[in-house]
């Protein structure tokens, strides 16, 4: 059996805005097909700036960075990002924003409309495709985002901390329905997220990074099988793995503070 | 703003109208003054109601020119700005002498708008348009310029082509500038007109305008009829600005927060 390609990856990647500060410093991330990988870390460490690199929004300094076997930029037509707000443009409905990257491709009316329509019926919102945004909660915008992005059945979301304005509850809810939506769609996912419980439940790689210059600090693994139930997070394995993230963060912390 | 009762919303200007027209009929009878110093609001009443033909026949003389200057200003303001959103050393090159037109009094400019675009309808149309001009293009830039950065990637990210990126994002998200705009534009419209009939006066036929009008008047030390023309010409700005705030209604109302209704 040959090797499977990666589908991120990174080699000795550097990056600085013109002569300032180093924001990476020699990242060497793997991401292999149907990761789910978090990225944690203090503010400031650049994970964000991962993921930008990745959707090629924002070039390279020093090193290799393959996406999909190819650049970045010519990787965009197979990954999907999801923003931190859900950046959906207010003066269309819920509909016509979930249509806009098939439409941006000249998609004809007909397929797109239908298939924005069934991914806004698996996200559970068949009710509200003719809200605008300000009609809709901050869960539900969220949703309208995710099924905006997997309209395209990207091979690769980036999702960069999607859930951070939610309140837990319905931030517990879109983490188990993110998980079910991949069961269906197959997806390799790069998740930055400044939870710790949400980064364990979701992902089986847990990626803890440093600030200063940004750089990978550890990794834990967390090998339950997926589906994971919303029980997963009451048990004594899964307490114990954020515990072990928890304690790489602590270490990170402390060589700022140092 | 908090939401008030529209009875109080009603009744609040009613009262200080009322109070200001007692306060009219004050002064006019404790200083002694005379009819055609100060005529009463009734005598102006009266005046509008004897005048009625002319102020109506003039005000649309005035709509007329207000409303061409106003849509070739809407219509040029709109794609320059286009213009100057999509470049910035055309941005860079043209602003400061946009900024100089708008600096320069259109009195000064009205003896070459008269020399080059004639008497009558096309100089009024020319002044109205160069008074309406300047906010319709300096808001719509802003607009274009103000895009969420977050909704550029995402353009970007789907590799939205420039000319999608424009129509689909950033016309429509300058949107509620480009109506700021057109609202300010609105006020000065039908004040640019009459300023232009004034100044243009009554050489190409018709009625001349209000402007003409309020030349007319005076010069027939008709002041009670002047008062009329002022409450004719405050009548057709209305007209005009509740148009445009009725076409930023019709735009914005579904999508844009300013109409936001507390309600779920």
């Amino acid at each position: 059996m040959e090797p499977v390609a990666p589908i991120v990856k990174f080699t000795s990647l550097k990056k600085r805005y013109g002569a300032g500060p180093w924001i990476l410093a020699d990242i060497n991330l793997a991401v292999a097909p149907n990761d789910f990988v978090s990225l944690i870390g203090p503010s400031g460490c650049g994970k964000s700036t991962v993921l930008k690199l990745i959707s090629g929004l924002s070039p390279g300094t020093e090193g290799g960075l393959e996406v999909l076997g190819t650049t970045p930029r010519q990787a965009r037509d197979r990954q999907a990002f999801i923003f931190q707000d859900a950046t959906l443009l207010p003066w269309l409905t819920a509909q016509r924003n979930a249509e806009l990257p098939l439409r941006l491709r000249g998609v004809a009316a007909s397929e797109r409309a239908a298939k924005a329509r069934a991914m806004l019926d698996l996200v559970g919102l068949a009710g509200a495709r003719d809200y605008y945004p300000r009609q809709l909660s901050g869960g539900m915008k969220m949703r309208v985002s995710i099924a905006r992005a997997l309209t395209l059945s990207p091979q690769l979301l980036l999702l960069d901390e999607p859930f951070g304005a939610l309140d837990e509850m319905t931030r517990n809810r879109l983490n188990e329905e993110l998980l079910a939506l991949r069961e269906r769609s197959r997806f390799t996912a790069l998740f930055v997220t400044h939870s710790v419980s949400e980064a364990v439940f979701l992902s089986n790689r847990v990626v803890v990074m440093a600030a200063n210059p940004g750089r990978e600090h550890g990794e834990v693994r967390v090998d339950f099988p997926y589906p994971r139930p919303a029980a997963l997070r009451g048990s004594p394995e899964f307490l114990a793995k954020v515990n072990e993230v928890t304690q790489l963060l602590h270490q990170v912390e402390a060589t700022i503070s140092a | 703003m908090k939401k008030s009762s529209p009875l109080l919303l009603w009744l609040l200007p009613l009262v200080c109208g009322l109070l200001f027209v007692a306060l009219w009929y004050g002064v006019r009878r404790w200083s002694g003054l005379q009819s055609w110093i100060l005529p009463t609001p009734g005598e102006i009443v009266a005046a509008a109601w004897q005048e009625r033909t002319r102020l109506l026949a003039a005000a649309g003389d005035t709509a007329v020119g207000a409303l061409g200057g106003f849509l070739l200003a809407a219509l040029l303001g709109f794609g320059t700005a286009l213009g100057l959103g999509a470049s910035r050393s055309l941005r860079a090159s043209l602003y400061p002498w946009l900024l100089v037109l708008q600096m320069t009094p259109v009195i000064v400019l009205t003896p070459i708008i008269v020399l080059w675009a004639g008497p009558g309808l096309p100089g009024i149309v020319t002044i109205t348009w160069l008074i309406s001009f300047f906010p319709i293009v300096a808001n719509m830039t802003q607009g274009l310029l103000s895009t969420d950065m977050n909704h550029v990637a995402l353009f970007r990210m789907a590799n939205a082509s420039r000319l999608q990126e424009l129509w689909l994002l950033r016309v429509p998200a300058a949107m509620p500038f480009y109506l700021a705009g057109l609202r300010i534009a609105a006020t000065l419209a039908p004040i640019g007109a009459i300023f232009g009939e004034y100044m243009v006066g009554n050489s190409s036929g018709g009625t001349g305008g209000l402007g003409f009008l309020v030349y007319s008047y005076n010069t027939q030390i008709k002041i009670p009829a002047l008062f009329a023309t002022a409450l004719t010409s405050c009548l057709l700005g209305f007209i005009f600005v509740a148009a445009v705030a009725w076409l930023n209604w019709a735009v914005l109302h579904k999508w844009h927060d300013s109409f936001e209704r507390n309600d779920h």
